[in-house]
């Protein structure tokens, strides 16, 4: 039989602690990537195996706006981590604009993806390219558009007293991580869909 | 002590258990009202499952299709499949863990409350979905439990709710419910240990518990993915998996096993766990090698997902990867060897009662190692080859999962009862249900393995005449089955209402949830216990499990 041990840290009474809550959303995102990976897995092995990848008349994608899109998006990461900070430093104002800025620059993804699908001369059941491509970025986009929508919950709690402090802040803590979580998901998309094409990259 | 909202429990006060059965009709958040709304839930959906099973073996009882026409019997067989594995196997364990985790590691209630009640209430109307494919244009979904493309994407009725379309949004909801299950069970064990309860101290069912559901927040995800693509190519008319436009139906497969074989260490691992709770009790000794056992629950969860494609190697899956497969499919033995092991070294010598919920166990023990022998025989390729998608393999699996798990469920129930509603089970009706059971089983699953040898396939409404007696023998071994869980039903209802008054640890137990009344107040501990020692100290000085934190 084994020594008694170091006591663990007193399980308090209080259920949803932050940090309990923090873990929780984490594996939660562990389970979400998994999904990710296995429409990636299927994407990588269907384009392996299509004897007929591209449809006719598609030579490929788009890279530029596209790129600008990544860019946008890959920075509103960076904003929404300052807006925590702004809230860790009690700066309100900073906060909630650092914020909004945030759902814009995901809005503005949102736009440029909507434009693009416009544009694209194959349709969902244009062979497997066709296929492949709107579930990846419909999937992706569907998973912005809820990053947007929870920041903007954020944005609409932060007016209600004590919600938000310094200290304790996990609706802001979990939306932050979500969106870091869909930002890296799209860098993977953007490698997989644009930058890997054949014959070459169109400019 | 924090508001929680307790559902409509009435008051808050301490050892005040949920008298009014109303409370199981709401949103409840304590945990052990969510964990009865499981097992009662899943049970309703093993009766409906146990029912097809029945006009199943009922049209199997003659060598043509003579008792209901083809595509109710296809869609039957498939709607036996999903809602045993769906809607009772799951669910049943799932409401077992719920239920005791938090009392064996000392927590209060889960992590996540509203989050375990919105797991719960996900099911019914799951279920209901999936029931309702009966009624929908075309029947109830027809290419079986795996769905597999092209046959699953034939739709016969044109229309766009059809009884696939049905049966994917039913699976994909019981999915979102599971993940979500998962992560709530993830955190309870990993935050809400109490003081003392190191990982190495923890129940083994709390030990398979987490297993499980780590394979459920890993796995599930791939048949979602899975059938979500299959939702598109049927309903939209891509074609991920469809052959005439270039899809690869292998594909989906590879997703599909992906996550349904981790699945089937879902279904058995929290069986396993519950025997390791049983058998030491009963048998009045230490779980033999109690390390050993925790960390192989572990390592079966590891392997689980290297050995997905063993249900491929029909599917013109290359050599290499049969090879490959074939090893780690043996390799799996290792671990569940290990746990048999220590579960005959438990009883070995020791001072037997045999109870209603030990006859399951040890019938457990017995039953799974034959499930797991034959098992290894289907991780051989050659034998797989030959007996693949025969009635072999049917009966492997039945072994494993009724066999199996099943009276795993059913010693869980019988030695939990007192604690769940403070009232004691009639032991001679459950020694008379588990007879029955244990005659039925072998008399219906037996005869399977012969069959397969012989070449009988799976999923079949007629067969050749040379199949018939063994066919009969099974289908009476089927139908006693069926009468075997009337007893236990009788049983639990009127004990339920009627029964003896339980103690607070009728079996003289160890273990943290013996150590509160029965049934359990809301809070569970009047204090949170104090952890010192291991929970399987049999036969020793009687140690004490737990201690209150201060002196009152």
């Amino acid at each position: 039989m084994d020594t008694p041990a170091q006591p663990a840290p007193i399980a308090s009474a209080h259920h949803e602690e932050p940090d309990n809550r923090m873990f929780g959303v984490t594996i939660l995102l562990l389970s979400e990537s998994m999904l990710f990976f296995v429409f990636f897995a299927a994407y990588v092995a269907l384009r392996l195996t299509s004897p007929r990848w591209l449809p006719a008349g598609v030579d490929g994608l788009e890279v530029i706006r596209p790129a600008i899109n990544t860019v946008v998006l890959v920075s509103s990461s960076f904003v929404i981590f300052f807006a925590e900070k702004a809230l860790e430093r009690n700066n309100l104002t900073l906060f909630r604009g650092l914020l909004l800025l945030t759902s814009a620059m995901g809005g503005y993804f949102l736009l440029g993806q909507a434009i693009e699908w416009r544009s694209l001369p194959f349709g969902l059941t244009t062979g497997q390219f066709g296929s492949t491509f709107y579930l990846l970025t419909g999937f992706h986009g569907l998973h912005v558009l809820v990053g947007i929508l929870l920041q903007l919950g954020v944005f609409a709690r932060s007016f209600v007293a004590g919600l938000y402090t310094p200290e304790k802040h996990f609706g802001l803590s979990a939306a932050s991580l979500f969106w870091h979580f869909v930002d890296v998901i799209w860098l993977i998309l953007f490698a997989l869909l644009y930058l890997w094409q054949s014959p070459a990259v169109q400019g | 002590m924090v508001e929680l909202s307790d559902g409509n429990l009435g008051s808050n006060k301490p050892h005040q258990p949920p008298a009014n059965w109303r409370v199981y009709f709401s949103f409840s958040t304590d945990h052990k009202v969510i964990g009865i709304q499981y097992l009662v839930t899943s049970f309703i959906a093993y009766l409906f499952a146990g029912l097809f099973a029945m006009v199943i073996r009922g049209e199997l009882m003659t060598p043509p299709s003579d008792l209901v026409d083809r595509s109710l019997y296809n869609g039957l067989f498939t709607m036996h499949g999903t809602l045993m594995i769906f809607g009772w196997i799951f669910p049943s364990l799932v409401g077992l863990s719920n239920y005791f985790v938090p009392l064996m590691i000392g927590a209060r209630d889960m992590a996540f409350p509203r989050l375990n009640a919105v797991s719960f209430w996900m099911l019914p109307p799951a279920g209901l979905l999936l029931m309702a494919g009966f009624f929908v244009p075309g029947g109830a979904a027809q290419a079986g439990w795996w769905s597999y493309p092209p046959v699953s994407l034939q739709n016969p009725s044109g229309s766009l709710i059809n009884g696939e379309a049905v049966w994917i949004v039913g699976v994909a909801i019981y999915g979102i419910s599971s993940i979500l299950g998962a992560v709530n069970f993830v955190a309870t064990i990993f935050r809400l240990r109490a003081p003392g309860m190191t990982l190495f101290r923890m129940p083994i069912f709390v030990w398979t518990t987490l297993s499980a559901q780590i394979i459920q927040l890993f796995g599930i995800p791939s048949v979602t993915a899975a059938v979500v693509l299959l939702f598109f190519d049927l309903e939209f008319g891509t074609g991920f998996f469809n052959p005439a436009k270039g899809g690869d139906p292998i594909l989906y497969q590879h997703l599909f096993w992906f996550y349904s074989h981790p699945a089937v260490y879902v279904m058995i691992l929290p069986a396993f766990g519950i025997v390791s709770e049983v058998l030491p009790v009963f048998a009045r000794k230490p779980l033999f090698g109690y390390k050993v056992v925790a960390i192989s629950s572990i390592m079966i969860a590891a392997l689980s997902f290297l050995v997905w494609a063993h249900h491929m190697f029909a599917s013109g899956t290359p050599n290499w990867m049969r090879i490959l497969f074939m090893i780690t499919s043996m390799a799996i033995a290792v671990p569940t060897g290990i746990k048999v092991f220590s579960w005959t070294a438990t009883i070995w010598g020791g001072k037997l009662r045999l109870t209603a919920a030990m006859h399951f166990a040890i019938g457990f023990v017995a039953m799974f190692l034959f499930a797991g022998i034959t098992g290894v025989m289907l991780a051989s390729v050659p034998v797989d080859i030959h007996v693949n998608n025969t009635y072999f393999v049917v009966g492997h699996f039945h072994y494993v999962v009724y066999a199996g798990t099943v009276s795993g469920i059913y010693a869980a129930i019988y030695y939990w009862f007192p604690k769940m509603t403070g009232r004691m089970l009639n032991e001679n009706w459950g020694k008379i249900h588990f007879w029955l059971n244990f005659i039925g089983l072998n008399l219906l699953f037996i005869p399977m393995h012969q069959l397969g040898l012989l070449g009988m396939l799976r999923r079949v409404a007629s067969y050749d005449p040379q199949y018939q007696p063994l066919n009969v023998v099974a289908s009476i071994g089927g139908f006693l089955l069926g009468v075997s869980t009337l007893p236990f039903i009788f049983n639990v209802v009127i004990s339920w209402t009627r029964g003896k008054r339980a103690v607070a640890n009728p079996w003289r137990a160890l273990g943290l949830e013996w150590t509160i009344p029965s049934p359990p107040p809301v809070e569970n501990f009047a204090k949170i216990p104090v952890v010192t020692g291991m929970p399987y100290g049999y036969g020793l000085i009687e140690p004490t499990p737990a201690q209150p934190t201060a002196s009152e």
